[in-house]
């Protein structure tokens, strides 16, 4: 490979990394004033900086938004003791949080974001790190792997309460990547149905959707996709490896400054990824709206204009995804699992099925 | 010279291996169960309980409580103080609902002297009873919530329960620890349109109270984690002296207010909720069910309030004498000296009271052999006996259901320890 291309694809590995990251810092901010609205409270408004807070009009404005609580809170993370009791398994005490942190931020190499369409032969680029073919295979695949953070958490930190977070959520994780794998397969079955052939990659699936979303055509898939995704982030209502009133903090109970940290960001950043993929198996990726053609224009315009439009939808299902969190409340271990094997499993079997028939007899037509 | 042996946080990981190894040795290798240990401080134990359990995976099979962290010795306190000084300990009893306990101390103390107090006095007492009960239930209701994993209900609940402690600060000059009764009345008189201000809360508060319960009531998850756990019998919660909402939510129609009315609570209408199942969710139902009927009880107070006296005038010997008299009449200035230095002239004798307060009945025993001190005082702390049936309920659930379990019995450990 030469040398310039090479250093460009880490230079965009690099930009890619940080926006991620940000993304994911944001959501927190999100969570945190969502969350307070829908308390009826305020919400963090009075974190600044000695540079920020003099600006005539902004410099409130940010304040009051709460846009530096999110450095604050990272550097906060950064200055706390980096504490390891003495009694965890210090190898994998260490190795956990990267192993949970990592596959999240993996996964987003096959990630599509947006469209560039050529002003001159009328071509469509997708803006991908990766352009991979398998790119769901590959998602699937890495995005299971943060489990064993989770499982080595519990296992190394040596303490009751992490070892049962540990145990249940990677009971959770398993028994609901069954009923998630299985649910984007119509999808994949509609897209190469006899005389298409779109492939497995998820820029393919967005292509697919121009103007029809998935989620109309396959709302159960949809349905059982997004359980699945709060099942596998640990988000409520299955929050089992946290479970904050019964298991202290789960997994991550003996965890303090920045590996706590890194597990934090893993989490949310799981949830922009799941946000991101939901977005683009069902809500047509950064296709306009069902029904009508896409309005972005050639050249780099359009391009831009469909990254926002995708980051809308992304910021839109993470806001899902905290609304769900401060009104429900929290299933028993017991019951998710028997939610997972007896209801979803099944449903998710059934759809496939059922998919699949549809498929041929929209073929013998 | 005395040895001193230096004990490091490494020591900890070691004594935990040895003693695993104790314990697997005399287990005999089998290793089915494990011991955990919950609290004193943990997020669930609302204070300082904490619970010895054995875990059989994710099930429990054994669940002890160990009580006594916020012991103070109240009982104790009593007996070296007058009848007054003791009200502002009170307040630390339940501390959820510290205008209750404060009622409910000076009644049976009162009885003691065999005092009547006027009809405003009772009134006040009435709403204030009422009011201590709104807040705790308020709170009872939003920490269960939130032991479920439902944070907004919390929050809902804990908004209503600021405007409530801004009413109380108004009329007692504090918020949390109230200290508002004394023997033989109240400390002052409502203030100028408090009455008012307290019917505005309760027409805001009632339709508040629904949008939260509609949180929880019908939500599937909720009545997941709630319907058939932590069932208690009707024999089980007679046996073990549950009372107040716990007891009426296993079916048994017993409510002081009703059974043995005191403060005027036969002169008002009112329901007592009583559950069928005696589980989780039966007592939630029975709390928010006693919000609305105390939102009942005090509009009826509120509508009928008598005028008067607030205080008891004719026990020189008890009540302490207004301060314009002190400083006008000498024989006033004796009395209130002579209570100051001496306490209330009490006659001799001992007398058990207890009222419906909102974690249950609490009840003073007082035992007096004359004077301002008394001999003895022992207090019933319905926290106690709700905690004493969790030996018996808690085994067979999963650790996840403890949490529920503890957030419905809606104990307070001031009162359970004292």
């Amino acid at each position: 490979m030469e040398l310039v291309p090479l250093l460009l694809k880490i230079l965009y590995a690099a930009i890619m990394l940080v926006v991620v990251l940000t993304i994911a810092g944001y959501s927190v901010l999100i969570e945190r004033k969502v969350s307070a609205y829908q308390h009826g409270r305020i919400g963090p408004n009075r974190t600044t900086t000695p540079f920020i807070r003099p600006i005539p009009v902004i410099g409130p404005l940010l304040t009051r938004l709460g846009i530096i609580q999110l450095p604050a809170d990272g550097l906060k993370f950064l200055f706390k003791e980096d504490f390891t009791p003495p009694y965890v398994n210090r190898p994998f005490f260490w190795a956990a949080p990267l192993i949970a942190f990592v596959p999240s931020l993996a996964v987003i190499a096959v990630i599509p974001f947006g469209q560039y369409t050529s002003p001159l032969t009328g071509e469509m680029i997708p803006l991908v790190l990766a352009p991979m073919d398998l790119g769901v295979i590959f998602v699937l695949a890495i995005g299971s792997l943060s489990v064993y953070g989770v499982v080595l958490a519990g296992w190394g930190s040596n303490s009751k309460y992490s070892f049962l977070g540990g145990i249940r959520s990677s009971a959770q994780m398993i028994s609901y990547e069954l009923s998630l794998g299985l649910s984007i397969f119509p999808v994949f079955l509609w897209m190469n149905a006899p005389g298409s052939d779109a492939g497995l990659s998820l820029s393919s699936v967005v292509e697919a959707q121009n103007t029809m979303w998935f989620l109309i055509t396959c709302p159960l898939s949809a349905f059982l996709f997004l359980v699945g995704i709060f099942a596998e982030t640990n988000r409520l209502p299955f929050d089992m490896a946290e479970s904050e009133t019964d298991l202290v903090g789960g997994f991550h109970t003996e965890y303090s400054s920045f590996k706590f940290g890194l597990f934090f960001v893993g989490e949310y950043g799981a949830m922009a990824v799941g946000s991101a993929l939901f977005v683009l198996l069902f809500l047509g990726g950064w296709n306009f709206l069902p029904f009508l053609a896409n309005p972005w224009p050639a050249g780099w315009i359009g391009s831009v204009l469909s990254v926002l439009w995708f980051l809308v939808k992304v910021v839109g299902m993470i806001t899902f995804f905290v609304l769900i969190r401060w009104t429900l409340p929290r299933y028993r271990f017991d019951q998710v699992m028997k939610l997972g094997w007896t209801v979803l499993l099944p449903l998710a079997i059934a759809n496939l099925i059922v998919n699949a028939a549809a498929v041929a007899i929209h073929d013998l037509w | 010279m005395a040895e001193t042996k230096e004990i490091s946080v490494g020591d900890m990981g070691a004594r935990a291996g040895e003693l695993a190894e104790r314990r697997a040795e005399a287990n005999d290798g089998a290793g089915e169960e494990m011991g955990l240990n919950v609290g004193p401080s943990h997020p669930t134990t609302h204070g300082v309980l904490r619970l010895l359990m054995q875990l059989d995976g994710d099930t429990v099979t054994k669940c002890e409580p160990v009580i006594g962290y916020l012991h103070r010795g109240d009982e104790k306190i009593a007996e070296n103080m007058t009848y007054n000084q003791f009200v502002p300990y009170t307040d630390r009893l339940d501390y959820l609902s510290p205008l209750a306990n404060n009622v409910t101390y000076a009644m049976a103390v009162e009885q003691l002297a065999g005092l009547e107090v006027p009809p405003r006095c009772e009134a006040i007492r009435l709403i204030i009873s009422e009011l201590a009960r709104i807040s705790s239930h308020l709170l009872g209701m939003g920490v269960y919530g939130m032991d479920a994993g439902a944070w907004t209900a919390f929050m809902y609940t804990f908004t209503e329960r600021e405007k409530l402690y801004t009413l109380f600060e108004e009329l007692t000059g504090a918020r949390f620890t109230t200290s508002y009764t004394r023997i033989g009345g109240v400390a002052r008189d409502i203030p100028e349109g408090w009455l008012d201000r307290v019917s505005a809360f309760l027409d805001q508060f009632l339709p508040i109270l629904e949008e939260t319960q509609r949180l929880l009531t019908r939500n599937r998850i909720f009545l997941d984690r709630t319907e058939g756990v932590g069932v208690i019998t009707k024999e089980d919660a007679l046996a073990y002296g549950l009372t107040g909402a716990n007891l009426r939510a296993c079916g048994v129609d017993f409510d002081l207010r009703k059974d043995r009315p005191y403060l005027g609570y036969d002169r008002v209408d009112f329901d007592v909720p009583i559950g069928t199942r005696g589980d989780c969710y039966d007592r939630y139902l029975v709390r928010v069910e006693e919000l609305r009927q105390s939102v009942r009880i005090l509009r009826q107070v509120i509508a009928d309030f008598p005028d008067g006296p607030w205080y008891a005038e004719d026990a020189k010997e008890i009540f302490a004498p207004r301060k314009d008299k002190i400083v006008t009449s000498m024989e006033e200035l004796i009395q209130n000296f002579m209570l100051v230095t001496e306490g209330p002239r009490m006659p001799a004798g001992e007398v058990y009271f207890e009222a419906e307060n909102p974690k249950g009945a609490l009840g003073f025993f007082v035992v007096s052999k004359g004077g301002g001190v008394p001999y003895r005082l022992k207090i019933r702390g319905p926290s106690f006996s709700s905690l004493s049936v969790l030996p018996k309920i808690v085994p067979g659930h999963m650790l996840t259901d403890i949490t529920v379990i503890l957030g419905s019995l809606d104990f307070v450990l001031g009162e359970c320890d004292r």
